[in-house]
């Protein structure tokens, strides 16, 4: 199959054609018709994804299964996975049957609600195969259109105001990453990734009205990606879109935010900022580094304080997140593999999290912490896995969330002492956080009048958490399956990294020399 | 000679001769009663010279000793310009009919302003770019007022026509200078003085007022006042007509006057648009936040596009005016499909034009509302719909001309912008039910061109319809 990648992404947006057009009337059977469908093609886009798994080699830190075509302007079509992306195609394709499964009680205009989930699925595999940059930003920006339906259309009390911040905040983020698109195209005239990665940007500094600009033109693009990327991220201190976003977006709305859309920006640091502007991200690594320390530090003090479950765990992410673009930042091999297993890790985690929020959500329809207490006496099944999570997100060993954390601390730990001893406090404050909350919300004795009847978890809701809870404990215990398929890659990209950083430091010598 | 120049003219003397023809014949018989069979004759006729245009147009032809240009440029603008106005005219007559505002004259007025903005699209001498355009906009004020019994369509037609005096004296007064200091009114013989070094400071006032005269026309900032009430005032068909193939006019001739008289000056000229690029961008945003009116809110989207197509223009380059060129055939595409959208906006009946009304038309009608958040979207230049490629377009071709300020404060712009596109999305889909809805059912014309507007944004995606290389040749013929 020549065309494998293109088939798996734009499989679910077929599903959705399908959905606008045949299906008609929104009584029962159509919206059962439409839940339907929707979870088989999403099923059928993880079965045929696996083949990209199969076919991939490890090995090879090229680009895979490239597919090339021609598009308007100078641009291509052109489709490929390498280490980097392809576990990334892998959580986007495992992530949407369970969270179409978790919207099985979606009522208010489900069909809608299933085109968007579909279509918002291409547009995310897209990003993560696209290697044409108009491209990759055209998958990147038109995910935006769904999720601003999606958290308007099905959202809180609150989601108005909510879908237009997380609109207009990462629009604003990513037009600059397009005028630099543009620059890099007329700088290297042409817009292929694979090109771009072995183009050499301007590195000399210069200065605009006065102020001098260490790196050049490469610092600059750094900038324009980074106002991107790190809204997306969401890094602090930008990162007050995503609790907004994710208290008021649907249960399945908030795990496809958590799980996917925010390793984008993680994706794209190291898919453009490291390879394409090794200079520039050197110049501002120590700025990268101490705004990703404070993300941990202070979102996970903000997470204490919270009363919304949905809150603390939208916080909690963006202090994951900060481990995740540390180790990025780390430029090390550890810190990188550290950096992507978190990135996977966490969709795990955090998906489950949420649809743990959602279950007693369903019940009781309030995320408030001080309306629940003592579940466990009514839903041990429950109570376990939310246990687990809990522990996941902590970083508890023998889960995935303790090997993400360690390997982007022991990466840090080489490159600044000082970033990786504040750092490593959060560990114990996510301990604090999430035990915390668990204790508020599982433990105790069960006192509220309202919680007497409250029903253990439904078989459908089991078996969405089930793939989860195996996933976690897998790559908790067993680890390897990841990193021996990224390893490689990464190890190219690091490598290639250091090499450019050389060049360019006997570069700038040799002109100050001159 | 005089053969061959009239064959060179012989679309525009079609449609003239047609335009007089029946208005004397309507005259003479049933008058209004033909007003319905002379808007679909007026409408195919547009159709097929546009498909004669297209079909038949061959290199660079030139009639009456230059003051008359038939170039692949000329030809690009007038196909959009034929095919927008018919769409246009198609859209209204059920409209109209329905208001009792379907007068014979309208389709005939609208087929002179169309003979009035293929002369200025061809205009390759001031004197006929003068003709063109008063010719254009003389039909124009009059079917501004048509509602002659309505205070706002009145004060709508004597505003544009108290403003278009103005400018088009600015605009006399220009040509009147650059005459005098270069000797000649054709541009072949402008672009000659100027290629010796530096534009005489007489030459350089003129062209800045011939500027101002046409930024008048496509409406940019500082000369948009008129815009929005125009817009509001008048009824909604003519204003439909507005916002599409005259400013498609306005701007190719904007960009034939740059290129073909002062093609040798681009730096005199490009900071002067840059200017006013970058100001309508920002006050097309802005301005449009506050309204509630839909009519007055297009009205300052169409002034932020405007800065945008001349962002492609300030860049003074092939590429630059390639890009306007797609920039203004894809506008014109979404704005088509928006005001079929806007015209099928009523009430028991009464047309109304407050945003408010929309709220949650997905509920009630979820295809037409599906088709406007498609548009919206578009015009918001959200990718992947065909918008973002327009956008696309003018950034690199700013940006090439070294103007990257001038991109950074588009996608800025364009970020403020997306906001009051939104805000109709959020009616139409996040709003709360009201009683009071819009009628229900919407004109087949109507439908049909909502529905091709957004599948053209949608589609157009894979290709742009295979236009990119159309726009490129007709943009080099005009810069060398």
């Amino acid at each position: 199959m020549d065309n494998l990648l293109s088939i798996v992404t734009f499989l679910p947006m077929l599903a959705a054609v399908i959905l606008m057009v045949f299906l008609r009337g929104d009584d029962e059977a159509a919206n059962r018709n439409a839940k339907w469908l929707s979870l088989i093609a999403t099923s059928a886009t993880f079965l045929i994804s696996l083949f990209i798994l199969f076919q991939f080699d490890p090995q090879n830190t090229g680009f895979q299964m490239v597919e090339e075509g021609e598009w308007l302007l100078g641009l291509q079509y052109k489709m490929g996975v390498d280490g980097i992306s392809v576990l990334f195609v892998m959580l986007t394709t495992f992530m949407m049957p369970l969270v179409i499964a978790a919207s099985w009680d979606v009522q208010h205009r489900v069909k809608e609600y299933m085109i968007a989930f579909l279509l918002l699925e291409t547009l995310m595999l897209g990003v993560f195969m696209a290697l044409d940059l108009v491209l990759f930003y055209l998958f990147f920006e038109a995910g935006l259109i769904p999720m601003f339906l999606i958290i308007g259309i099905w959202g809180g009390k609150n989601r108005i105001y909510a879908s237009f911040k997380f609109f207009l905040y990462t629009f604003l983020g990513s037009v600059l990453m397009l005028v630099a698109m543009v620059g890099m195209f007329a700088d290297a005239g042409t817009t292929d990734i694979e090109a771009l990665m072995t183009h050499q940007f301007a590195s000399e500094t210069f200065s605009i009205l006065g102020v001098q600009i260490i790196g050049g033109l490469q610092t600059l693009l750094f900038i324009a990606f980074f106002a991107s990327f790190a809204v997306k991220m969401p890094m602090w201190p930008v990162h007050t879109w995503l609790p907004d976003a994710h208290v008021q977006a649907p249960t399945a709305g908030s795990v496809v935010l958590a799980a996917i859309l925010l390793k984008m920006g993680g994706y794209g640091f190291l898919r453009f900022s490291l390879p394409m502007f090794p200079v520039g991200s050197e110049v501002l690594t120590p700025l990268v580094l101490w705004m990703s320390v404070i993300a941990i530090v202070y979102t996970s003090l903000v997470a204490l304080v919270q009363e919304d479950m949905k809150k603390l765990i939208a916080y909690s992410s963006v202090a994951h997140m900060g481990y995740v673009t540390m180790g990025i930042f780390a430029g090390n091999q550890q810190g990188i593999d550290g950096a992507i297993f978190q990135m996977i890790s966490h969709g795990f985690i955090s998906g489950a999290l949420f649809l743990c929020v959602g279950v007693i959500y369903d019940r009781m329809h309030t995320r408030n912490i001080d309306a629940y207490g003592g579940l466990v006496n009514r839903m041990p099944a429950y109570a376990l896995i939310f246990m687990l999570f809990t522990m996941a997100n902590v970083g508890l060993p023998g889960t995935s969330g303790f090997v993400g954390e360690f390997l982007t601390l022991v990466g840090i730990f080489q490159v600044n002492t000082w970033v990786a001893l504040f750092a490593t406090s959060g560990v114990i404050l996510s301990a604090a956080y999430a035990l915390w909350l668990y204790r508020r919300v599982v433990m105790g004795d069960l006192i509220k009048e309202s919680l007497k009847t409250i029903k253990d978890m439904s078989r459908r809701e089991r078996a969405i958490f089930a793939p989860l809870v195996v996933a976690t404990l897998l790559f908790g215990v067993y680890p390897a399956p990841i990193l021996d398929t990224i390893g490689p890659s990464v190890e190219a990209l690091v490598s290639n990294y250091q090499i450019a950083l050389a060049e360019a430091g006997t570069a700038t010598q040799v002109a100050a020399s001159q | 000679m005089l053969a061959a120049d009239l064959t060179v003219i012989l679309p525009e003397i079609i449609l003239a001769v047609y335009a007089m023809g029946a208005l004397l014949a309507a005259v003479y018989t049933v008058k209004d009663g033909a007003a319905s069979l002379l808007v679909w004759t007026t409408a195919g006729l547009f159709l097929a010279v546009a498909a004669w245009i297209g079909l038949n147009g061959q290199g660079t032809n030139v009639a009456f000793n230059g003051m008359f240009v038939d170039d692949a440029f000329a030809r690009f603008a007038k196909i959009i310009i034929l095919a927008s106005a018919a769409a246009v005219l198609l859209m209204s007559e059920g409209y109209m009919q329905r208001k009792g505002l379907l007068r014979f004259e309208y389709p005939l007025l609208i087929a002179l302003a169309t003979v009035g903005m293929m002369m200025m699209v061809s205009a390759g001498d001031l004197m006929a770019l003068y003709m063109g355009l008063e010719l254009q906009s003389l039909a124009l004020y009059v079917v501004a007022s048509l509602r002659r019994d309505s205070l706002k369509s009145t004060e709508a037609g004597l505003k544009y026509f108290v403003l278009g005096a103005l400018s088009s004296g600015l605009l006399l007064y220009g040509a009147s200078l650059v005459y005098g200091y270069a000797g000649t009114t054709l541009f072949s013989g402008i672009v000659q003085t100027a290629v010796h070094g530096d534009l005489s400071l007489g030459l350089l006032f003129g062209l800045v007022f011939l500027i101002a005269g046409l930024a008048f026309k496509v409406s940019a900032v500082p000369f948009h006042m008129w815009t929005p009430d125009v817009y509001e005032g008048s009824p909604t068909p003519v204003t439909a007509f507005f916002a599409t193939a005259p400013k498609v006019a306005a701007m190719a001739l904007f960009a034939r006057v740059m290129h073909d008289a002062f093609g040798a000056a681009v730096s005199d000229w490009t900071q002067v648009i840059a200017l006013l690029s970058v100001l309508s961008m920002f006050l097309g945003a802005i301005a449009a936040i506050g309204q509630t009116n839909i009519k007055r809110l297009m009205a300052f989207s169409s002034i932020a596009h405007m800065g945008y197509a001349l962002m492609g223009l300030a860049a003074g380059t092939a590429f630059g005016v390639q890009a306007m060129l797609i920039y203004m055939a894809i506008y014109v595409t979404m704005n088509v499909g928006t005001f079929a959208f806007i015209l099928s906006m009523e009430r028991d009946g009464q047309p109304i034009a407050n945003i408010g009304s929309l709220n949650m038309l997905s509920k009630r009608e979820p295809g037409k509302a599906l088709a406007m958040l498609v548009l919206l979207f578009s015009l918001a230049g959200v990718p992947p719909l065909v918008g973002f490629f327009g956008k696309l377009y003018v950034l690199r071709a700013a940006y090439e001309a070294g103007l990257a300020w001038l991109a950074i404060a588009g996608v800025i712009a364009s970020v403020i912008g997306a906001f009051y596109y939104l805000r109709i999305v959020f009616y139409m889909y996040f709003g709360e039910e009201q009683d009071d809805a819009l009628d229900s059912g919407t004109p087949p014309v109507l439908y049909g061109m909502l529905m091709a507007s957004a599948v053209i944004m949608v589609v157009g995606v894979v290709n742009l319809f295979g236009i990119e290389s159309v726009a490129a040749a007709a943009a080099a013929t005009l810069v060398e």
